[in-house]
C-alpha cells in the first residue's frame, strides 16, 4: 500500500501511495490515517491525509526519521468500519448573488446555468481531505462536464459558505479567504463550527456529501 | 478586591497570546501555532517562574504600551527588544531584555519595536487571566482560534492578570540571540523538479526578505527558481518550515500559522534546529540557504536541544 516513505525535513515522514487521484488510494492513506491515530505513537504532534500522500510531523526532541519509520512500517492495519464515516446532506442557494461565476462558464463552455446546478446536484461526493483553511472539505469527483481551471487571478476575498469547483473537485470555503476556484453558490450551513469543541469539522476525510437546492428565502431563513 | 490589568494603549502590528503550540489538528485545517521563536519563549516564561507550557505576549517589530492598573507585577522580555518602563512620575528607565523588573500600580511599559529581528515575548509571573482552547493558548487569527476569541489586540482593550501568591523574586541572565551565516535546509520533496540552475542559485545566492511577510509565511526574492517539470504537485499536507515555489519562482517559507495544505513543489525544508532563527529575519534583511542532510540536522538539533537547556539550566 505505501510506496515509499522518505522524510520531509528532519521532523516528518512522507509516506507516498502513488500519483493518481481516487477514492482507492486516498481510502488506504485515511486507513491508515485512522490506524496511527488510534494505537498513539509517541512524538507524533500531527498527521495530514490527502488525496494520495500521509505526512506525519513529530517531536524531534521525543523520536527521529529512523525509529518512527520502523513502527509505521510494522503497524498492524485494520480495515476501518464503513460506520465511522458519515453522509452529510449540504443546502446550496445558486441565487445570482452567490454564483459568482456561474455565467462565466455557461457561456464559456457552452453548458446552461441549469444543467452546471443539475449536474452538480445528481452526484455522491467523497472527502479526499480536509484543511489548507480549516474545515475546508476538498470533495470529488464531479460531472466530466463542470471540470473547469482555477481562475487566472485568484480573488482575494472568496466570502465564507462559498462552494467552488476546479478539475474534478468541489470545495466549501469555511472562511472568508482568498481563492482561485470557480464560485457556483452558497450555503448558509456552518461547515467549521469551532463552538462544538468535541467536532468542529462537519465534513472530515472520508465522509461523502449531498447537495440539495434551497431558495434565497430558505438560505436567509437557515438555522442549522 | 479590584483585578489587575494591563490597558492596552497601544496594540503594536500584531500582539497575540502564544505559548509552545497546538498539536494533532493538521488533519482538519489547523495549524501548529504557537511561539514562532520557541526558545525565547521558554526563557521568558523561566525568567518570571512560570510553567514552560505557560503562554507569554507575542509582538511583532512595533510592540504594545501598556499601563498597569491595581497592582504590582513582574515582568520580562526577551528577543532583542528596545523598550522603555515609564513610571507614574514620568521618569523614563531604559529596559534590557532577559532581566525582570516590577511594575508598580499605574507604571507604563513601553515595547518601542525590535532590532533587527522580528519577534519578541513579554512574560508577567503568575501569567495572564485567559482560558486554554484545544489544549493551547495559541491564538490562530486565521480560523480565530484561542483566547481574546482568536484575535490580535487592539487599543483600548484589558489584559487581565492572575493572582500571585509569592513574592517577587529578580532574576536575570546574560544571552545574546546569536546571528547566523546560513539558514541550513534538508532537500525537499520537489527538489528534482529545479533545473541545475535553479538549485545552484538556490544555494549560493542571497534572498531578500519580502514585506509580505507574516506568521503565516515568509516570502523571499532573488534569482528565479527555474522549474522544469510541473509548477503545480497535487495538493498535500504542509508543515512548518517547508520552502515551498509557485510558478513566479521566488520561494515561500511556510510558517507556524500556515494553510495546512499546498500545492506547489517543495524545494527544501528548514531544519527544525534553524526555525527559530529563520523567523527573527526582518523584511529586507538578506538570507543565505545550505543544504545539508538529515543525519546532520538530527545532530544539529540534539546541540539546539542542549544549548537550550543550558541557558534555562542558568536561571535560578
Amino acid at each position: 500500500m505505501i510506496k515509499n516513505i522518505t522524510n520531509l525535513g528532519d521532523a516528518a515522514l512522507y509516506c507516498n501511495f502513488g500519483e493518481e487521484v481516487n477514492k482507492e488510494i486516498n481510502k488506504k492513506v485515511i486507513n491508515l490515517f485512522k490506524n496511527i491515530q488510534k494505537i498513539k505513537i509517541n512524538g507524533i504532534t500531527n498527521i495530514s491525509p490527502s488525496y494520495n500522500k500521509l505526512i506525519i510531523s513529530f517531536d524531534l526532541s521525543e523520536t527521529n526519521f529512523q525509529i518512527l519509520k520502523e513502527k509505521i512500517l510494522n503497524i498492524k492495519i485494520e480495515d476501518i468500519q464503513n460506520e465511522q464515516f458519515e453522509n452529510i446532506k449540504i443546502p446550496i442557494c445558486f441565487d445570482e448573488e452567490f454564483a459568482l461565476d456561474i455565467k462565466r462558464l455557461s457561456s464559456s463552455f457552452n453548458i446552461s446555468e441549469k444543467e452546471i446546478i443539475k449536474k452538480l446536484l445528481e452526484k455522491n461526493y467523497y472527502c479526499y481531505m480536509t484543511g489548507f483553511i480549516a474545515g475546508m472539505p476538498f470533495l470529488g469527483d464531479i460531472d466530466k462536464k463542470l471540470r473547469f481551471k482555477r481562475l487566472e487571478t485568484p480573488r482575494v476575498k472568496v466570502p465564507m459558505g462559498a462552494i467552488g469547483v476546479t478539475e474534478q473537485f468541489c470545495n466549501i470555503y469555511t472562511f472568508e479567504s482568498p481563492g482561485g476556484w470557480n464560485i457556483i453558490g452558497n450555503t448558509p450551513k456552518k461547515v467549521f463550527d469551532k463552538s462544538n469543541t468535541n467536532d468542529p469539522a462537519l465534513i472530515k476525510p472520508g465522509d461523502t456529501i449531498n447537495f440539495f437546492k434551497i431558495s434565497k428565502k430558505e438560505y436567509l431563513n437557515w438555522n442549522d | 478586591m479590584t483585578k489587575a490589568y494591563f490597558e492596552i494603549l497601544r496594540s503594536g502590528i500584531n500582539t497575540t497570546y502564544q505559548d509552545v503550540g497546538r498539536n494533532s489538528l493538521y488533519h482538519i485545517g489547523i495549524p501548529f501555532s504557537g511561539a514562532m521563536d520557541k526558545r525565547n519563549l521558554l526563557i521568558s516564561n523561566k525568567l518570571v517562574g512560570n510553567k514552560q507550557t505557560s503562554p507569554a505576549i507575542e509582538f511583532a517589530l512595533q510592540g504594545p504600551l501598556l499601563r498597569l492598573n491595581n497592582s504590582k507585577a513582574n515582568f520580562v522580555i526577551t528577543g532583542d527588544v528596545n523598550f522603555n518602563i515609564i513610571r507614574k512620575n514620568s521618569i523614563i528607565e531604559k529596559g534590557n531584555c532577559y532581566q525582570s523588573y516590577v511594575l508598580e500600580d499605574s507604571d507604563q511599559l513601553d515595547i518601542i519595536s525590535t532590532n533587527r529581528s522580528v519577534y519578541g515575548y513579554l512574560s508577567i509571573q503568575g501569567g495572564y487571566k485567559i482560558d486554554s482552547f484545544w489544549d493551547s493558548y495559541s491564538v490562530n487569527t486565521k480560523a480565530k482560534i484561542g483566547p481574546n476569541n482568536g484575535e490580535k489586540f487592539s487599543n483600548n482593550q484589558k489584559i487581565f492578570l492572575n493572582d500571585i501568591k509569592q513574592s517577587f523574586q529578580k532574576k536575570k541572565i546574560n544571552y545574546l540571540n546569536s546571528k547566523i551565516e546560513f539558514i541550513r535546509v534538508i532537500k525537499g520533496t520537489n527538489y528534482d523538479y529545479f533545473s541545475e540552475k535553479a538549485k545552484k542559485i538556490f544555494v549560493s545566492e542571497e534572498f531578500k526578505v519580502s514585506k509580505l511577510s507574516d506568521r503565516m509565511g515568509m516570502r523571499l526574492e532573488g534569482g528565479k527558481l527555474e522549474n522544469i517539470i510541473d509548477t503545480n504537485i497535487r495538493s498535500e499536507g504542509l508543515i512548518k518550515g517547508v520552502i515551498q515555489v509557485p510558478a513566479d519562482g521566488n520561494p515561500i517559507v511556510m510558517l507556524s500559522d500556515h494553510g495546512t495544505i499546498g500545492g506547489y513543489p517543495k524545494i527544501a525544508v528548514v531544519i527544525s534546529a534553524d526555525y527559530d532563527k529563520i523567523v527573527q529575519l526582518p523584511p529586507g534583511s538578506k538570507v543565505k540557504f545550505k543544504l545539508i542532510d538529515r543525519k546532520e540536522a538530527e545532530n544539529l538539533y540534539k546541540l539546539y536541544r542542549l544549548e537550550t537547556e543550558n541557558i534555562l539550566n542558568q536561571i535560578q
